[in-house]
C-alpha cells in the first residue's frame, strides 16, 4: 500500500532528522477532500493519507515564510506537482537539495477525475528522492491537452461573444485573490496588486478592475503555469481560469516548443529570446 | 494641423489612439515626420518610453481602461535596439500577450505593433494614418467601454 509506505518513509525521515517537517495530505473524514498537513512529530505520521482525494498541489507551501522557518521540508508530490518544483528551481526560488521530495505514483486524482489527469504524461514522478508505488505512463493524446480551451474557443468563436462571456464571468469575481494565493508560482514578496503608490492595477471589484486583475494574473504566469488547475479549484465563484492559463500555455508550446516544468533543461521563455521568433503580427 | 487634416466620416467619431513608442527609434521617427512637415492624423497620443522592452502589457491594459479605441506599440527594428535586445524580449512577450487577449475576446484589430526606425518618418506617418482609418471603420471600442463603465454588480 502506497499510504503505508508513505507513512513509514515519513517516520524514518523525521526520526533520522533528515527533514524537520513533512508536507503531505491529511483527511479527517473519509471521503471528504484531503487537506494539507504539516507533520513535525514522527508519532503523528499516521495522519498522512494517500488516495484519489489528494488533488492539491502542495508545492505552494514551499514559498511560505512560516513553513520555511520550520526547517528542511519533505514534500509529497504527484508527477504533475513535480513540474512546479522544476519551475521554482529554474527561477531560483528553491534549492533542490534543501528539499526532500517524496514522489507518489499516481493514476489520476479527484472524483470525478480532474480534467488535467486525462492527458497526464507524468504518472511517475521523475526527479523525486524516493518514489512510492508504480504505475505506467499510458500513451497521451497531445491534442487533448487543451481540450477545455478548444471547446471554449469553438463555442464562442467571435471576439464579441468571448468578451460577453468574460464580462459575465469576471463580473462575478469578488477579488478575494484566492487564485493568486493558491498559485504555487505566484511568489513575489510584494505583489503588483498590492502596490498602491501608484496603483498599478485597479483594485476595485468592478469589471474594469477585474479585467485588469485577471489579464495581469494570467500573463504573469505566461509560459510558467504548469496547469495544476488550483486557481480554478480555489475560485469561490467558479470562474474557469484554466482557459486563460491554457491559452498562454498553448502559445508557449506552439511558438517556442516550451512546456513549463516538463524538461528541466529547457530555457525559460520569458527572459530569453531567439532571433528566429516570428513577427508576422508586427508591421 | 492644417485644413488638409482628415475630417471625421459623417458620424463625428474621432478615434482615440494611444501609441507607446521607444525613445531611440520610433519617437525619433515621429520627430522626423514632424521636421519633414509630413501630415498624419492627430488622433494619436504618443507616450515615449525608454525601450519596447519597457512597455509593460499593463500599460496596454491601462490604455484600454482610459478609453483608447486603438493602441500602437512601436520600437526599433530587430538588431537596432539601443539596449541590444529589448525589442527581442518585447516581441516574445507580445506573441504570448496576444494569445491571452484572443481568449478574452479583446479585439486584436485594435492593438498594433510596428518596427519604425529613426529614419522612417514616412513610415510612421503612413502607419498612423492606416491605423486611424482602420479604427474609424471599426468604430468606438464599445465592448471595453462597457467594462470601464460597469458598476459593482
Amino acid at each position: 500500500m502506497q499510504q503505508q509506505e508513505l507513512r513509514q518513509l515519513a517516520r524514518k525521515l523525521l526520526e533520522e532528522g533528515t527533514v524537520k517537517v513533512v508536507i503531505g495530505y491529511g483527511q479527517p473524514v473519509a471521503g471528504a477532500p484531503a487537506f494539507p498537513v504539516f507533520i513535525t512529530d514522527p508519532a503523528k505520521v499516521d495522519t498522512l493519507v494517500w488516495n484519489e482525494q489528494c488533488f492539491h498541489n502542495l508545492t505552494g507551501y514551499l514559498k511560505r515564510k512560516e513553513i520555511r522557518a520550520l526547517g528542511k521540508p519533505a514534500i509529497v508530490v504527484k508527477g504533475c506537482d513535480e513540474r512546479t518544483l522544476v519551475m521554482l528551481e529554474k527561477e531560483s526560488q528553491i534549492v533542490r537539495s534543501d528539499i526532500y521530495v517524496i514522489g507518489m505514483a499516481c493514476s489520476g486524482v479527484g472524483e470525478p477525475q480532474a480534467a488535467k489527469c486525462a492527458c497526464c504524461e507524468v504518472h511517475m514522478p521523475r526527479l523525486a528522492d524516493s518514489v512510492i508505488g508504480q504505475v505506467d505512463n499510458p500513451p497521451v493524446d497531445a491534442s487533448a491537452r487543451y481540450a477545455v480551451l478548444d471547446e471554449f474557443l469553438s463555442a464562442y468563436p467571435t471576439p464579441a461573444a468571448r468578451m460577453a462571456y468574460w464580462q459575465e464571468e469576471l463580473g462575478r469575481c469578488v477579488k478575494c485573490y484566492a487564485c493568486r494565493q493558491i498559485c504555487p508560482l505566484c511568489y513575489c514578496e510584494r505583489c503588483i496588486f498590492d502596490k498602491n503608490r501608484p496603483t498599478c492595477v485597479d483594485t476595485s471589484p468592478t469589471l474594469k478592475g477585474n479585467f485588469g486583475y485577471h489579464i495581469t494574473r494570467a500573463f504573469h504566469l505566461a509560459a510558467r503555469c504548469i496547469e495544476c488547475e488550483e486557481c480554478t479549484r480555489a475560485c469561490p465563484v467558479g470562474i474557469d481560469l484554466r482557459l486563460l492559463n491554457q491559452s498562454l500555455s498553448r502559445g508557449a508550446e506552439e511558438h517556442f516548443g516550451f512546456r513549463a516544468g516538463v524538461d528541466p533543461e529547457a530555457e525559460l521563455v520569458v527572459g530569453s529570446y531567439s532571433l528566429k521568433d516570428r513577427e508576422d503580427f508586427i508591421q | 494641423m492644417s485644413e488638409t487634416t482628415e475630417k471625421p466620416a459623417g458620424n463625428g467619431f474621432e478615434p482615440r489612439i494611444i501609441a507607446f513608442v521607444c525613445n531611440w527609434c520610433t519617437y525619433l521617427g515621429a520627430d522626423l515626420a514632424g521636421t519633414n512637415r509630413l501630415e498624419y492624423p492627430s488622433n494619436v497620443r504618443i507616450i515615449r518610453l525608454p525601450c519596447t522592452g519597457r512597455i509593460d502589457f499593463n500599460l496596454v491594459v491601462k490604455a484600454l481602461e482610459v478609453g483608447a479605441d486603438a493602441v500602437i506599440v512601436s520600437g526599433c527594428h530587430p538588431g537596432d535596439c539601443h539596449y541590444t535586445a529589448g525589442n527581442y524580449h518585447a516581441r516574445r512577450r507580445w506573441m504570448l500577450f496576444r494569445e491571452v487577449l484572443e481568449t478574452l475576446g479583446v479585439d486584436l484589430h485594435r492593438i498594433h505593433f510596428a518596427w519604425i526606425s529613426a529614419a522612417e518618418g514616412k513610415k510612421w506617418a503612413q502607419f498612423v494614418a492606416d491605423v486611424t482609418a482602420q479604427t474609424r471603420e471599426l468604430g468606438p471600442y464599445n465592448e471595453y467601454r462597457q467594462i470601464i463603465e460597469a458598476e459593482v454588480s
